[in-house]
């Protein structure tokens, strides 16, 4: 245990000094981070679509639309919503930029609907913002479809008895009033997301953690090369030790360039990790699985140099598998399903518990998965390097 | 072990009276798949003696001293070091041997102090103990004054000296020097021949390997010749050249035909061995200085051509010459 802590102490200093760790380890994950938020955080993070509504019509049911549909969606800051008074105002805001979408009630809407003519809504979408459009015409079709339904409602009670106005007026009423059985409260996606700069923060970090923790293990083919190996087996201390001693530097090298870039993140992009406990676990797992899935790789090597460029292809793989430059789950089926061959997809994934207000319980899945890759790999490089060690 | 006919084997060298032996290696073999790489070593040291490996690149000497110092397994034989069996995990035995590789063992990123200070570290040498002895032997390698530069800044003669430093630090019983002066200057070279024979000196055993036959002459006690993982003959130098008798080495450079040239030379009754070389011919004879006309006119018979000619006595050179029929730099 001492042996291998003066050895992982000796690598540590050698790393200190050697300034492509420091950069590769502290310096690119922060700069990286930084530019990502900057140039993607704005259109990563969720903003409110900014609509327009023109009510040419000034019946029930337009007003129904406004008040019933949108501005429901405007108190949960899901969209903005500004009324303007003709159709070329609204379109001018489109043009211009100012807004995703117009909805225009034309004239004669509410009549047409209850004389069961044609009527519709329009929709002027920004091309700059197709989303918003899309999310706009959805709105308004989904408001056509209910009251279609209305009418489908009260064409079924008028084929069984004639029916005054006034009755197919209380008809619609009660049709209106049943057409939403089912509420959809989606909280997973949005309130389990990272926000940009935590996730390009998180992203970065764990990406370059691989690089950061392969300098340990491939280390000791280092030490194999130059001939210091020998003189470290002639040493009275266990076989062993050498090669704990390089794995406990990688764990070391890796749990501080993680504790610095959590912290410096917060601090300086106001990165927001959540619970403390659940990240340090996280972060703990996380450098465990690196360095046995980097171990296993420089296992496989016979030199530094082979071992460094496989590491690197590994780590970039593995890296984009784990969505940590865009959230990979988006695209769904397999590639969702590979992701989780990742120690980087559950890193990120248990940080979006945290985010959705989780504690250390909720990162419980994530660190097992973890620690399994962790346990795996770390037992397959012993057995490899364990060679090595015996000469 | 088997022992060469010309010189018995150091299993009957007795170490000096009144002392053990340091050192003591029995039958030593370790074979690397078809490779016989050492076969039947043995050989002990005493205290205070210096004994020197000697033989050609590939002979067998680093695979010898590595189990010597645990850092390999012998297939068969055993190493035994003041009294106690050497093992790859035996701490007690590997603590009394300072170890130097023939490689330069360092970490070019640390400085010379800070190499020093990791490994006596390694060795259980308390911290404060550790910073006097550092002092120490950088005084006795004469690297005081660079001790604060990385090594990646040193000479390669002061990196030779810093790597022997190392094997210095735990004041072991037994010194193993694995080709410590290849590649250095003279100045570094005798620097590092002077710091042997002063730990020689007070008491330290000294195991030395190299192919360099005049620092085998000038340092060590008795001289083990090992070729093909053998050890062909051991004893005292002037014991080792006394087996090529009182034969004075002929080096001819020459052109021609030098295969005829030195099958003529065989048959000279006063010729014992002819060797073609790179550079010509080389064979013993009983008297050089009389037999020289005679050999330069069956050389010239031959249509061989001699641009110079050298005459030696008998040195250890001559000696491996003799018993492998080729140079320890073949």
């Amino acid at each position: 245990m001492r042996a291998s802590w003066l050895i992982a102490l000796k690598d540590l200093r050698q790393r200190v000094r050697d300034r492509s760790a420091i950069l590769l380890a502290l310096v690119l994950p922060l700069a990286l981070a930084a530019i990502f938020d900057l140039v993607f955080g704005s259109a990563a993070t969720p903003r409110p679509f900014q609509y327009a509504v023109v009510d040419l019509d000034r019946g029930q049911l337009a007003a129904v639309f406004v008040e019933e549909t949108l501005l429901p969606l405007q108190s949960e800051g899901v969209v903005t919503l500004q009324r303007v008074d003709t159709r070329s105002e609204g379109e001018a805001l489109v043009t211009s930029g100012r807004v995703d979408a117009t909805f225009v009630l034309p004239r004669g809407f509410s009549v047409a609907v209850r004389a069961q003519a044609p009527a519709g809504i329009e929709v002027i979408g920004n091309v700059d913002s197709p989303t918003g459009s899309a999310v706009a015409r959805s709105l308004a079709s989904s408001y056509v479809a209910e009251l279609k339904s209305v009418r489908v409602a009260v064409a079924a009670v008028a084929a069984q008895r004639p029916l005054s106005h006034q009755q197919v007026e209380q008809a619609a009423q009660r049709a209106v009033a049943v057409t939403r059985p089912v509420r959809l409260d989606d909280i997973s996606a949005a309130s389990k997301v990272l926000d940009a700069t935590t996730y390009f923060a998180a992203g970065m970090a764990v990406f370059f953690l691989f690089f950061t923790v392969q300098f340990g293990v491939a280390s000791l083919l280092d030490e194999r090369a130059t001939g210091t190996l020998p003189r470290l087996l002639a040493a009275p201390i266990p076989r062993g030790a050498v090669l704990a001693g390089k794995l406990a530097s990688s764990v070391l090298l890796g749990l501080v360039s993680m504790t610095v870039l959590v912290v410096a993140t917060s601090v300086l992009l106001g990165a927001s990790w959540g619970n403390p406990f659940g990240v340090a676990l996280l972060v703990l797992s996380g450098v465990l699985a690196a360095t046995g899935i980097t171990a296993v790789v420089a296992s496989l090597a016979r030199t530094a140099d082979q071992a460094g460029n496989a590491q690197a292809v590994i780590a970039v793989v593995l890296g984009m598998l784990g969505g940590v430059f865009f959230p990979i789950s988006q695209i769904g089926g397999f590639t969702t399903a590979l992701s989780l061959a990742t120690p980087h997809a559950w890193f990120m994934r248990g940080l979006g518990e945290l985010a959705g207000g989780g504690g250390v319980i909720a990162v419980l899945p994530a660190v097992a998965a973890m620690l399994g890759f962790a346990t795996v790999t770390g037992a397959l490089a012993a057995l490899r390097l364990g060679k090595v060690v015996r000469l | 072990m088997t022992s060469p006919a010309p010189a018995p084997p150091s299993r009957a060298t007795a170490p000096a009276p009144g002392t053990g032996p340091v050192l003591v290696t029995t039958g030593l073999v370790k074979r690397y798949g078809d490779l016989l790489a050492v076969d039947d070593v043995s050989f002990t040291i005493s205290p205070g003696e210096t004994y020197g490996l000697l033989g050609p690149n590939g002979a067998g000497k680093t695979t010898a001293i590595s189990m010597v110092a645990g850092i390999l397994t012998p297939d068969a034989g055993e190493v035994t070091l003041a009294g106690r069996r050497m093992t790859s995990r035996s701490a007690d035995s590997k603590a009394n041997v300072g170890y130097v590789p023939q490689d330069i063992a360092l970490y070019p990123d640390l400085t010379g102090r800070e190499n020093l200070r990791f490994f006596a570290s390694l060795y259980g040498i308390p911290r404060r103990a550790a910073k006097s002895r550092v002092a120490e032997v950088l005084e006795v390698v004469g690297l005081t004054e660079r001790a604060g530069d990385t090594v990646g800044k040193y000479s390669g003669g002061m990196r030779r000296r810093l790597n022997i430093a190392v094997g210095l630090l735990h004041r072991p019983a037994l010194l193993i020097l694995d080709e410590p002066t290849v590649g250095v200057d003279p100045q570094s070279r005798n620097a590092i021949l002077a710091n042997v024979e002063s730990l020689a000196a007070e008491g330290m055993a000294v195991l030395y390997t190299t192919h360099y036959m005049e620092e085998a002459e000038r340092l060590c006690d008795r001289v083990g010749i090992i070729d093909l993982g053998r050890l062909i003959a051991e004893g005292t130098p002037r014991e080792l050249t006394a087996l090529v008798g009182e034969h004075d080495r002929v080096l001819l450079s020459a052109t021609g035909d030098l295969g005829l040239a030195a099958a003529r030379l065989r048959e000279v009754p006063t010729v014992h061995r002819v060797s073609v070389t790179p550079d010509g011919l080389e064979l013993f004879d009983d008297d050089a200085r009389t037999s020289l006309p005679g050999l330069l006119r069956v050389v010239a018979r031959a249509g061989a051509r001699v641009r110079s000619i050298a005459v030696r006595e008998p040195d250890l050179e001559a000696v491996f010459l003799h018993l492998t029929g080729k140079t320890l730099r073949d």
